[in-house]
């Protein structure tokens, strides 16, 4: 079957629907309902015999996660949010079946203006959406929409060009590895396609693990095609038969997404032999067991081959010597979907957006302290001030923006100072940070930037493989030094021992994990020095986070007397006779804040 | 190989496309630290010890893994790389026992020698240390999992060289430790003691079972009668714990030693290993004329043993019923030797110095008793031996030339060279040619059997009749040798099978380092003696003719029978393993 052929059962397919309702089935709608949701109103729906002219399906990650559970309806694109299944029925009665929209479940601008579609909301609105394309938009569970949208046309304009010339064009888009190191994908084609093999592979990494990061299983749930797409582009290139997905157990949504996809392709024949005449080629799912250094690549290819998730010194390289021995390349999921866009529209195109070196878009995840978390994606070059007060909205209760952490456990943290930062590879680097993935973790004030730093090291000490002694000891002993620090019980030399093991870890691990472990220690270190000098001079943690450094106090005057800080309080450390003031026991207080949280009249205090 | 030129500490250096920077600069006389490395294994590039500064590139990588190529610019001694270097030592050490002295590596571990090297005056990262109990499940090895610095040597040599496999790195990161699988004792597991991890080990994470306070009980008891047999890869050795270079041969200082010891006789392993080929050379011409099961396999590596016991049970037919020299020793010496004293044999203690850590286990076989007592009582190791000798002050290297008393201490060349692989069958053959045909053999030297390659082959003619013979040592070269056999691919006559690489010379008790290089010196001394030797072949042992004919009768007669020959017991590889059908032997 041919693209054309796809597209006309398309075309009639869609002509008898009336409406498309897609309802959002990333992690956080599904965790906040939408399920439950979804089956209400599918029941309406057929209640009501509409369903021969509405269609409601899941859809990928849209992105506005802190709005969820999201529903978006088109053709108009109504934009429902923060959808509980009480809602259900009404969005069906009214919207879908008398075509009123349902005022009160629009979202709302901090003005609170009602923003009617999903393509007028300012989170969407500096957003360009490349690798995200679909996202929201297709039932992922169906190639007919994938194609419909253009799908698949980039690999069979791909197959009638010769490899060189495709190579040549995702070279010259600029477009770098989306999953942290940010290497040339063109040159690494160059290089795989280079050596002569009997065999080659193609590899999809979907082991996505820095904490806060989804938009590798948003991309494989929302619109696996893309990536499936991406992959036989690539395979193309180098002269790979076979390809593997490596996504971890942990996402069974995506891996059920990916395996219907690459189901679907190989029934209408865009997997398999005989690929437009042109290519054989096919793909298996391999599960990642979750283990974080199975996103670095050689530790990935060990996992595939059997063998302990662990890596191994380059040279020599994947391209080279990868997967069996075999020459190998390994892409990221972000970076796959955006090969097909690529080919399509052209370098020029793609390189149109971001900056003199850093082309493109990127999707960022947005998290931490901000109005609108969720998925974003914005050319390289938009400034980081945008990101947190245009599409992010802003910092929550009016706090002030303290530092944003990009990259993960990689990464670093960029200060206040540097919100105008550009947010691109060689900006980041030059900060002390990386793009990585694209983690982005916003932080206001009441941040402790030591106690972030050591969360961090947690993660790393927990994920290290354990092979070579850097990451192993040296992580380990750094966390050790940073605990100490939050726990009032630090010295000066300290700091100095910090940036010895942070020098010596960075310089001689053998992977990445180790050799960027130590950057959450250097960058906070770097912009806030004086924060690790209050806790181990001063014995004070100024963000107030760190307990053994700070103590609850009531404050007499505005102590009312009603008790419920004592009544709440779990070791009975609170005591006071009612509408007497109370005083907090400091022996007994395990510090938990509970106090703090109960007071009504602002009576609590932490110091 | 095509020649690449790179530049190490500002010097041109010259080295071939497919080396490592680290083996470039050690051919060009340029030292760098090492620790997870060894000449004998792929390198895994894990300790980080090694690294170098290699001109634009930001990190450090390692020497041992960093493939030379043109114009690379190298340095080896930057205050970058020195700096990296301690921190990474001083990593190690601080989750390590600072228990140099009571060590059974003191001043034998490579940590120690590095901690030395790379200047550590202190110790600045302490903290939590990973505590682990030992394990001394084995008879053979002890494990003490908080020395070791994961450098993954065993894992390494018992995966890639031994194919045995029994332990694994398990766990990650912080709680990374290394191990048989499922947190397993070592005894119940496939190991087949051949002790080449505990000879790979940097430091004392893997040690032998050391039963010298109970040898020195027993020579200081008057009622006691102390015998002592020593190995033939001994001599080759045991010069190097009184810092002689290795290949040194020391067989008359050795034999001083251990009289000066104590011992109530000084014996050689060398005569029960003549003894071993007179019954084994008759078993293979008697298998050959008599339809017997060929390939027939030699059976004198008790690492060996255990490992075709657990891997090959359905092939256990094939292997010789001899017992190994050491035990032949015992049997003899507490029946025919303990007769011709008149003494008690309940008194007589045997000590064996061996090269093998699996002689420790081999002599606590039930079947190692026919002499209606333990044959062998104790088994030291050559560094045993020698830790005995510096207790007591003697310091071999100075000892005057003594000779083996008799007459458990006469002779051959034959014997001798069972210490090397291909030495018992060089010496079978010698002995076995002479059986068959009743004519002298025309060339005492098979060199086609010699020599270090993995398997050798050769064919041997003897009256016309071929015999195909094949030899292996290190267990990973007996795998591919038995997958033949056991595929009928194989049409071998006869084969030899040595547990470690190199023979008895490498054996996993043998000094500290052993390496390519040193085996080869080891083996060069072991052929040296026996080209010096008057007697070269076992069946002209006039001490073994005597035994024949004062005691044992004829070779594989009733009382060889009794006291030379043993049987064997299909393994499983773990305890709770049921499904391994026993094989009919």
């Amino acid at each position: 079957m041919g693209l054309t052929d796809i597209e006309a059962k398309q075309t009639k397919l869609t002509a008898v629907d009336r409406s498309h309702v897609l309802i959002c089935a990333g992690a956080a709608c599904v965790a906040s309902g939408a399920m439950e949701m979804e089956a209400l109103m599918k029941a309406k729906i057929s209640e009501l015999g509409l369903t021969c002219e509405v269609s409601v399906f899941d859809t990928g990650c849209v992105g506005t996660c802190d709005l969820g559970p999201v529903v978006v309806v088109y053709p108009e694109g109504t934009f429902y949010v923060k959808v509980k299944p009480k809602d259900a029925e009404e969005i069906v009665t009214e919207h879908l079946l008398k075509g009123r929209v349902v005022e009160r479940l629009l979202s709302r601008t901090p003005e609170e203006h009602t923003v009617p579609t999903i393509a007028e909301h300012p989170f969407f609105a500096k957003q360009q959406r490349i690798a995200l394309r679909n996202l929201g938009v297709i039932n992922p569970e169906d190639i007919q929409e994938y194609v419909a949208l253009g799908g698949y046309s980039a690999l069979a304009k791909a197959l009638t060009m010769t490899q060189d010339e495709v190579i040549q064009m995702v070279l010259d888009s600029g477009l770098r590895g989306r999953g942290g190191a940010g290497f040339p994908t063109g040159r690494k084609w160059a290089f795989a396609k280079e050596v002569e093999a009997d065999q080659k592979y193609v590899i999809i990494n979907g082991d996505e693990g820095d904490p806060g990061a989804f938009m590798d299983r948003s991309i494989l749930e929302g619109d696996p095609h893309s990536v499936i797409e991406g992959l036989a582009i690539a395979a193309y290139c180098i002269g790979a038969t076979q390809g593997y997905a490596y996504v971890r157990a942990e996402y069974p949504l995506a891996i059920k997404r990916l395996q219907i996809a690459i189901d679907q392709a190989r029934e209408f024949g865009l997997l398999g032999a005989g690929i437009f005449d042109k290519l054989d080629f096919d793909i298996e799912i391999r599960k990642g067991a979750g283990a974080f250094v199975c996103g670095e690549e050689t530790a990935l290819m060990h996992s595939i081959e059997g063998l302990r998730g662990e890596p191994r010194p380059k040279p020599p390289f994947p391209a080279v010597s990868g997967l069996w021995g075999k020459p190998t390349i390994i892409n990221n999921v972000e970076t796959l979907a955006s090969v097909p866009v690529i080919v399509e529209h052209g370098p020029d195109w793609y390189s149109a957006f971001g900056t003199e070196t850093s082309k493109g878009t990127k999707v960022f995840a947005l998290a931490g302290n901000i109005n609108n978390t969720g998925l974003i994606e914005v050319p390289f070059g938009t400034t980081l001030r945008d990101v947190v007060f245009e599409i992010g909205g802003g910092i929550p209760r009016g706090k002030a923006f303290k530092a944003a952490q990009t990259g993960g456990p990689s990464g670093g943290c960029i200060p206040a100072s540097m919100l105008d930062i550009s947010l691109d590879y060689e900006s980041l680097q030059k900060a002390g940070s990386i793009v990585g993935s694209g983690g982005l973790i916003i932080m206001d004030e009441d941040t402790c930037m030591v106690d972030v730093a050591r969360f961090f090291l947690e993660f790393t000490v927990d994920e290290s493989c354990g092979q070579c002694t850097p990451c192993r000891e040296g992580v380990k002993r750094m966390l050790e030094i940073l605990t100490r620090i939050t726990e009032g019980k630090g010295e000066l030399a300290d700091i100095s021992k910090l940036e010895m093991l942070a020098g010596g870890i960075s310089k001689t691990s053998l992977c990445q994990l180790g050799i960027t472990a130590p950057n959450p220690v250097q960058s906070t270190l770097r912009y806030f020095r004086d924060e690790y000098i209050a806790h181990v001079v001063d014995k004070q943690c100024p963000a107030k986070v760190c307990r053994a450094l700070i103590q609850y106090d009531i404050v007499p005057e505005h102590c009312t007397g009603c008790t419920l800080c004592a009544k709440h309080c779990p070791t009975n450390a609170i005591h006071g006779e009612l509408k007497g003031v109370h005083t907090i026991d400091q022996e007994a207080c395990i510090k938990c804040g509970e106090c703090l949280a109960r007071c009504r009249t602002d009576a609590v205090i932490k110091v | 190989m095509a020649k690449v030129t790179l530049t190490i500490n500002g010097r041109p250096v010259q080295a071939e496309q497919g080396q490592t920077v680290l083996e470039a600069a050690t051919a060009a006389g340029i030292y760098i630290p090492t620790l997870c490395a060894h000449p004998d294994l792929k390198p895994e590039g894990v300790c980080r010890i090694c690294v170098v500064e290699v001109k634009g590139q930001r990190v450090l990588p390692t020497s041992c893994t960093l493939p030379v190529a043109e114009g690379m610019i190298v340095d080896t001694n930057t205050p970058n790389v020195r700096d990296a270097r301690k921190i990474v030592v001083e990593l190690l050490l601080a989750n390590h026992p600072s228990d140099c002295l009571t060590c059974s590596r003191n001043q034998t571990c490579e940590l120690q020698k590095l901690s030395q090297e790379v200047g550590i005056r202190q110790l600045p990262f302490e903290g939590a240390r990973r505590r682990h109990e030992s394990d001394v499940s084995s008879p053979s090895i002890i494990r003490n999992p908080e020395k070791c610095v994961l450098c993954q040597r065993c894992v390494r040599v018992c995966h890639q060289i031994q194919s045995v496999g029994c332990i694994f790195t398990s766990n990650r990161g912080w709680d990374t430790e290394i191990g048989p699988a499922f947190g397993q004792d070592l005894a119940n597991t496939a190991c087949v003691y051949c002790g080449q991890c505990v000879a790979h080990c940097p430091t004392g994470a893997l040690e032998t079972v050391n039963p010298s306070s109970a040898v020195w009980d027993d020579l200081r008891n008057p009622d006691k009668y102390v015998i002592v047999q020593t190995a033939p890869a001994v001599r080759a050795a045991i010069g190097e714990e009184f810092g002689l270079p290795p290949g040194t041969r020391v067989t008359g200082k050795m034999v001083a030693a251990l009289r000066r010891m104590g011992f109530d006789k000084v014996f050689d392993t060398d005569f029960s290993a003549d003894l071993t080929i007179v019954e084994e050379a008759h078993e293979l011409v008697k298998r050959v004329s008599e339809g017997g099961k060929l390939p027939m396999i030699t059976s004198c590596s008790p690492g060996w043993v255990n490992f075709i016991e657990t891997f090959y049970p359905d092939l256990l037919g094939h292997l010789s019923s001899c017992k190994s020299p050491q035990q032949m020793f015992g049997a003899v010496a507490k029946t025919y030797y303990a007769q011709k004293l008149g003494i008690d044999p309940a008194r007589m203690v045997v000590v064996s110095v061996m090269p093998c850590v699996a002689k420790k286990f081999e002599c606590e076989r039930p079947e190692m008793r026919s002499s209606g007592y333990k044959d062998v009582d104790y088994v030291l190791t050559t560094r045993e031996a020698a830790g005995m000798m510096h207790e007591a002050g003697i310091n071999l290297a100075e000892l005057p030339d003594a000779e083996f008393d008799q007459p458990l201490g006469i002779t051959t060349g034959a014997g001798v060279i069972f210490g090397a692989t291909g030495g018992v069958m060089e010496a079978a053959l010698r002995t076995a040619y002479e059986v068959i045909t009743g004519k002298e053999v025309p060339s005492l030297d098979i060199t086609a059997v010699r020599g270090m390659d993995g398997v050798k082959e050769a064919t041997i003619d003897i009256n016309g009749l071929p015999v195909k013979a094949a030899v292996a040592h290190g267990l990973a070269n007996a795998r591919e040798i038995m997958d033949r056999v056991r595929s009928g691919e194989a049409d071998y006559t006869f084969i030899e099978v040595m547990a470690c690489p190199g023979g008895c010379l490498g054996g996993g008790g043998q000094p500290y380092p052993t390496t390519p290089e040193i085996r080869k010196k080891r083996a060069e001394a072991i052929y040296a003696i026996d080209r010096d030797m008057v007697l070269r072949k076992s069946h002209e042992n006039p001490a073994i003719q005597e035994l024949y004919a004062e005691f044992l009768g004829e070779p594989l007669g009733h009382k060889s029978h009794e006291l030379l020959h043993t049987h064997y017991t299909p393994k499983d590889a773990y305890e709770q393993d049921e499904d391994l059908e026993p094989a009919s032997v």
